[in-house]
């Protein structure tokens, strides 16, 4: 079983795992096998089509944690240039598991913050797995209230599988750093457009994610709690987490349904993860989109198009 | 059978009984902390607070702003709001039959109540959760009621108060859900823009979306005495550490020590506590006196605050 792919993935694995074989054949080889490695692609392709033609919101789940997905450095890289990283928070600490700074998109100077996971084991661990303790969330206020001080927007990249429930967050206020989060971000006197481009857990991802505009890469989830920990306490059991992810709706395209999110990215065949940069495109086409519409704001007027865009989530009409 | 023998054995097995929690209902109940069996009537002259141990339990949302506001002149407000199931969400049950049983057995129609009225002559609107309500997990209904009585507050230019008991965000309602916070915390950020103080009670027990939203962002945050608040649930911290927790984890006075909360107030205090304190933060009198303010009573307040510290702290 090849780990870089899941577990409805496995069939495209076993097509590609082919065609490096053939390939690695025709290399030593005189016979030419182009035709039939074109024709196995082709297979793959097709085969890729059909498996996500009809993704359960769980796969999505699963495709959302992908260890191989972009991560905000990544973007950063891809869409972003000139980045400065900022760090910590003037009080206590500097949290890896969430980054942020000054860059430029197409030129313009931007506030960037955005959650990160680590790649190889020891940079899991140094990012905590993408989980903020209370230090992350008051280092990206900082940043936030800078963004408005130097009248830059703030681009928020989503992707935690929610805040860090350790002693230690507890001890420092991980209630009150996300709580306080939420009501500057409501304030906030510059546009704010978050991006969901992984897993949006809870709390630990709304604390930064209230937003003028909110964009959902395809296959990126957002929920109030993880499926497993919702089919723990509703359905007694881990296991029902492919009931709990369908029952509360967490994909980019139910919840564009319901009203949530602005902006579905589409994702390239097979996935964020198998064409980096295609998806970089996508998300830059959708950033630019979306600051051309709030740029032609004034302040009061996208102020009070924020609050009463918070004030119409689930409101009886 | 001697005469002895039947008494003997049967006070045995009154003790038996009293540790199995067999405690009949209607008439008693047991303190979850000294294990005293404690007579109802008894118990709810007290305000849900154990006579022999000073432990706090739960109170109803109706009846904790009952007591807390004057007997005259109080509107309900928001009464007519009916939780909605937008997701037709259904786990081992369907969330419209839980929301049912829920409503039969509290009577109200969602987990949070808003009242305006006065506390000692001070104009204030207050909202309660009710805990019994599905964990007084705030749904759509909850954030609603809550902005309205925020906006209310505003309006008028007259504090408000929260009294939160809650196990966090409801997850039958999603991410209608998880946007209350946002909601919540967007209209009191209003508040605080304009001046008018908010004060946040944090009752027995408050957690997750509740407790990183609402119950955090008072100009005061006020807690009740051994009450569980935090993030994360203990359960959940300990299988992500893997390690025991400290003795007292996520009570108030944990809390209290690392700066989260301003004061722990008794419950029995507690109205004479907020009225006084809000009376600074209004520019008002003391209560009783029309006269400008006067050192003594306060004093008093600080020394009967150190006690009840001290009792906590046993």
């Amino acid at each position: 079983m090849n780990p870089n792919y899941l577990d409805f993935e496995q069939p495209i694995a076993e097509l590609q795992a082919k065609i490096e074989e053939l390939r690695l054949v025709g290399n030593d080889s005189k016979i030419n096998i182009n035709d039939e490695i074109g024709k196995l692609q082709e297979k793959s392709k097709k085969l890729t089509e059909s498996i996500f033609r009809d993704l359960t919101a769980w796969q999505v789940s699963q495709l959302s944690r992908h260890p191989q997905r972009p991560y905000t450095l990544d973007y950063l890289d891809s869409v972003f240039s000139d980045f400065d990283e900022l760090h910590g928070d003037r009080h206590f600490a500097d949290d890896a598991a969430i980054v942020g700074g000054v860059a430029r998109l197409d030129g313009k100077p931007v506030m960037v913050i955005g959650h990160q996971k680590g790649r190889d084991v020891h940079e899991k661990v140094r990012r905590n797995f993408g989980m903020p303790r209370p230090e992350g969330y008051r280092k990206a206020c900082r940043l936030m209230e800078m963004a408005e001080r130097f009248k830059m927007p703030v681009l928020t990249f989503i992707d935690t599988p929610g805040a860090y429930p350790g002693i230690d967050a507890e001890e420092r206020g991980q209630s009150e750093a996300i709580a306080y989060n939420l009501a500057v971000m409501s304030r906030l006197k510059t546009p704010i457009i978050a991006t969901v481009v992984g897993e949006g857990g809870s709390g630990g991802a709304l604390a930064i994610g209230v937003c003028d505009e909110l964009a959902m890469l395809q296959y990126s989830t957002y929920a109030v709690i993880s499926p497993e920990g919702c089919a723990s306490i509703l359905w007694k059991s881990a296991e029902k987490a492919s009931d709990a992810a369908h029952a509360m709706g967490i994909t980019a395209e139910r919840l564009k349904e319901l009203g949530f999110v602005d902006t579905l990215i589409e994702e390239p065949l097979g996935g964020a993860h198998r064409h980096p940069y295609d998806t970089a495109e996508r998300v830059k086409e959708s950033l630019l989109a979306s600051l051309e519409r709030l740029e032609s704001m004034d302040t009061d007027e996208l102020l009070e198009r924020r609050y009463q865009r918070l004030m119409s989530y689930g409101s009886p009409t | 059978m001697s005469w002895l023998d039947k008494i003997v054995p049967s006070i045995g097995r009154i003790q038996r009984n009293d540790r199995r929690t067999s405690v009949p209902d209607g008439l008693w109940r047991k303190c979850p902390k000294c294990d005293a069996v404690l007579y109802l009537p008894e118990l709810e002259k007290h305000h849900n607070v154990c006579p022999k141990c000073d432990h706090h339990l739960r109170l109803t949302a109706r009846k904790r702003l009952d007591w807390f506001f004057d007997a005259e002149g109080r509107e309900e407000l928001a009464s007519d709001l009916q939780p909605v199931d937008r997701l037709k969400f259904r786990d081992s049950k369907k969330y419209k039959d839980r929301l049912t049983a829920a409503q039969r057995a509290t009577g109200e129609n969602d987990a949070l109540l808003a009242m305006r009225g006065t506390l000692d002559g001070l104009p204030v609107v207050a909202v309660s959760f009710e805990f019994a309500f599905m964990g007084g997990s705030m749904g759509a209904v909850v954030g609603e009621k809550f902005v309205r009585a925020a906006t209310l507050a505003l309006e008028e230019n007259i504090p408000l108060v929260c009294f939160s008991a809650s196990g966090g965000a409801r997850m039958q309602e999603a991410l209608f859900s998880l946007m209350q916070m946002a909601k919540t915390s967007a209209a009191l950020e209003k508040l605080k823009q304009a001046g008018v103080p908010y004060i946040s009670v944090l009752t027995d027990p408050v957690y997750g979306g509740v407790s990183a939203s609402l119950a955090m962002l008072g100009d005061l945050n006020v807690a009740e005495p051994y009450a569980l608040i935090g993030f994360a649930g203990p359960r959940v911290i300990e299988q992500t550490v893997r390690e025991q927790l400290p003795e007292g984890f996520q009570r108030s006075e944990f809390l209290l020590e690392h700066g989260v909360v301003d004061m722990i107030v008794h419950r029995q205090e507690m109205r004479e506590r907020l009225g006084c304190v809000l009376r600074k933060l209004t520019h008002q009198p003391l209560q009783g006196e029309a006269d400008t303010l006067e050192e003594e009573p306060l004093v008093e307040d600080e020394v009967l605050l150190d006690d009840e510290l001290r009792d906590a702290e046993r």
